[in-house]
């Protein structure tokens, strides 16, 4: 039974209901995957969210006003981001959005919101069209040129000449960034021995991955989300194909290794941060966030609390929230000190942020190496 | 030569997931005359009875993999399906019997969504993870068969194929040499004569229901072993492609339904693996299945092996 995702919706009611009359609260509305193939993203993302708005809260809130929250879910369904944020926008009247975190769900909903002049905020789409719809949308996380190029470089700094690309036709993200991988990968001496694709939801990859173990590639790029690069990798090692692979930040999933088993193992994936990170902004959020959920943050939960958090920030440098003044606040944040990183949203909206490559090891991700923009 | 091989091989056992949820499809429409929309969501619960049956089952053999604990599932996930199909039928299609097929096809959408969505609701709508009941791994091939060791033939694909052959000469079995089987041919040519001639329509028709839902169970259940990942909606996918494959096969003819999936099954895999050579990207491999569909009703729309059925007046 799926209460669970509207028990948020109520507990941040009942925290906008403490002062007694919405008038004296700010509306901001939040739309995530809370269930369905990518319910991992959604709840981390939300937690992250709801945890900054609780401590803002907290504090005194924002302008002297309380945050109150409206979360919808889009349950992973492609169509739904569109007719919840309009929901958001016209009767909950929100003054900003916060979402997605998949990137064909962003870019649904990216032109309403700019049609109505409300900010939207993306915690971790990294599809460069997202920002490109309109001067009201926003990301607090790096795009997938830069992505693209850091896994290129990589393989190639490992002697990877020759490598195989199975991406996600149905998500934006995946053929993206598979785009980025392989300009930057071929001018550099890099070979795509072997491109195939898949669809969101499929479960069978036999026939993509035998044709790909038979370009005897040195490594597979997966840009895809969580969900079908477990069940990819366990494929893959069924087959004997013994390539390691690579992947960007939508491996970032609660089931990957609990489905992918040690599949994955010797693999690597960029990412927006390393919860293993010694920094103390670091440490503090990853306590702060384990004591209240009972698990560590990934990157979506740390993207999800940074894009709060400089919500938050410019509603105060704008000392409003009216949407041109808070769209203009919002693209003048600099160097906002987040929990991923130093963030600086540039002309084009987006942030630029140092990636950090992982490997899956012992069952859980280890820190290779950071690369900077 | 083995890159081939080896995706003859996928598509073989991706083909005898498609016959064995075709078979049900296939059963149901000649006796009844009927499309059971239904059938790809009984073939979902089967998979989610199975979810819940096996930690119950596996308790015995202390949460390892058992050839004993996986019939057992198996079978538990049949009877369940059985239940719910003879359910299904006495609640929603039998007051409509006497309807026009327009109105119980629609129904039997109704029950779709319904299973589905209640589905959703009961099991969550997160994709599950299902228990490894057979410790599922390659299959050695012996040096002596050379380049052939290359290849990978997982046990639970060959458990499929078997358990689908098994259950097509039992199915033949039951329709050609029983008594019941004889109803349901019967039903199939006159519902009214059959009932004159002493049959309780009733009893043939859920019996129907009942067998065509069992073995949408144990698909169910094939699937999971093979692909254990499960979400309440994972029937629509190979319900389509099984009602295709029924169709390319010759819808209500048994071996039809098993040789439309077997070649389903590999044209998909073969279009997909060779993708770039065949310069049609492996993402439209969903279109692969309706393509053929298109092509079959075009040119033979009684299917492979179905014969034109000439109504006598």
């Amino acid at each position: 039974m799926r209460i669970a995702s509207i028990l948020p919706f109520f507990a941040t009611l009942a925290l906008g209901a403490l002062p007694g009359l919405a008038q004296d609260q700010i509306k901001v509305g939040e739309f995530a995957s809370m269930s369905g193939g990518s319910a991992s993203f959604g709840q981390s993302s939300h937690n992250g969210t709801m945890l900054a708005f609780e401590e803002i809260n907290a504090a005194g809130g924002v302008l002297g006003k309380k945050i109150d929250l409206h979360t919808e879910d889009d349950r992973s369904v492609a169509g739904e981001p569109a007719t919840i944020v309009r929901k958001l926008i016209s009767q909950d009247n929100v003054v900003a959005v916060l979402g997605e975190v998949a990137s064909s769900k962003s870019l649904e909903a990216a032109p309403i919101c700019q049609e109505n002049h409300i900010p939207m905020i993306s915690p971790a789409s990294t599809n460069a069209k997202v920002t490109a719809v309109g001067d009201y949308i926003f990301r607090v996380c790096f795009i997938d040129p830069f992505q693209g190029k850091v896994m290129a470089k990589f393989a190639l700094s490992k002697g990877w000449t020759k490598v195989a690309v199975l991406k996600d036709v149905k998500q934006d993200y995946s053929v993206g960034l598979a785009d980025a991988f392989e300009k930057s990968f071929t001018p550099a001496g890099g070979t795509v021995v072997k491109t195939q694709e898949y669809s969101t939801g499929d479960k069978d990859f036999r026939a993509q991955l035998t044709s790909i173990k038979a370009s005897h590639p040195d490594a597979i790029f997966v840009p895809g989300y969580y969900a079908e690069v477990a069940l990819i990798a366990r494929e893959a090692r069924q087959l004997g194909i013994k390539a390691p692979l690579l992947g960007g930040d939508g491996w970032v999933g609660e089931s990957l290794l609990k489905v992918a088993g040690n599949a994955l193992d010797g693999s690597f994936f960029s990412n927006h941060y390393s919860q293993d990170d010694p920094s103390p902004v670091i440490q503090n959020f990853v306590k702060t966030y384990q004591a209240k959920y009972g698990e560590k943050p990934d990157a979506m939960a740390a993207l999800g609390y940074d894009s709060a958090k400089i919500l938050a920030d410019a509603i105060t440098r704008a000392g409003t929230t009216d949407g041109p003044k808070l769209r203009d606040a919002i693209a003048a944040t600099r160097d906002f000190k987040g929990v991923t990183g130093d963030i600086t949203l540039d002309a084009d909206r987006n942030a630029t942020k140092a990636a950090v490559i992982l490997t899956i090891a012992n069952g859980g991700f280890q820190f290779v190496q950071r690369v900077a923009p | 030569m083995i890159e081939f091989l080896q995706q003859l091989i996928n598509g073989l056992s991706l083909g005898a997931i498609y016959a064995l949820i075709a078979l049900g499809y296939t059963m149901v429409y000649g006796v009844l005359r009927f499309i059971n929309f239904a059938h790809g969501d009984v073939f979902m619960i089967g998979a989610f009875a199975g979810l819940y049956v096996a930690p119950v089952v596996l308790k015995f053999s202390n949460g390892g993999p058992s050839w004993p604990g996986a019939f057992l599932v198996l079978v538990a996930a049949m009877v369940i399906c059985a239940i719910l199909g003879i359910v299904i039928e006495k609640l929603a299609y039998r007051p409509l019997r006497n309807r026009p097929r327009l109105t119980v096809l629609i129904t039997a959408i109704g029950v779709s969504l319904f299973l589905e969505n209640f589905g959703q609701y009961a099991f969550g709508v997160d994709p599950q993870s299902f228990p490894d009941l057979i410790g599922d791994h390659a299959i050695n091939i012996p040096a002596w068969c050379g380049p052939l060791t290359d290849l990978t033939i997982m046990v639970s694909q060959v458990l499929v194929f078997a358990v689908t052959l098994i259950l097509l000469v039992a199915l033949r079995f039951i329709v050609t040499k029983t008594k019941l089987g004889m109803a349901m041919r019967a039903l199939s040519v006159n519902p009214v004569a059959t009932s004159l001639m002493g049959v309780n329509n009733d009893v043939v028709i859920s019996f129907t229901f009942g067998l065509g839902s069992a073995l949408a169970g144990a698909a169910g259940i094939l699937i999971s072993i093979q692909q254990p990942s499960i979400d309440p909606l994972m029937g629509l996918q190979p319900g389509i492609k099984a009602f295709v494959a029924a169709v390319l096969g010759g819808i209500g003819n048994i071996p039809g339904a098993a040789l439309g999936g077997v070649l389903l099954g590999v044209i998909e895999t073969l279009v997909v693996g060779y993708s770039d050579r065949l310069h049609i990207p492996s993402g439209y491999r969903d279109a692969v299945a309706f393509f053929l569909l298109i092509l079959i009703l075009l040119f033979k729309p009684t299917g492979l092996l179905g014969r034109v059925e000439r109504e006598k007046v």
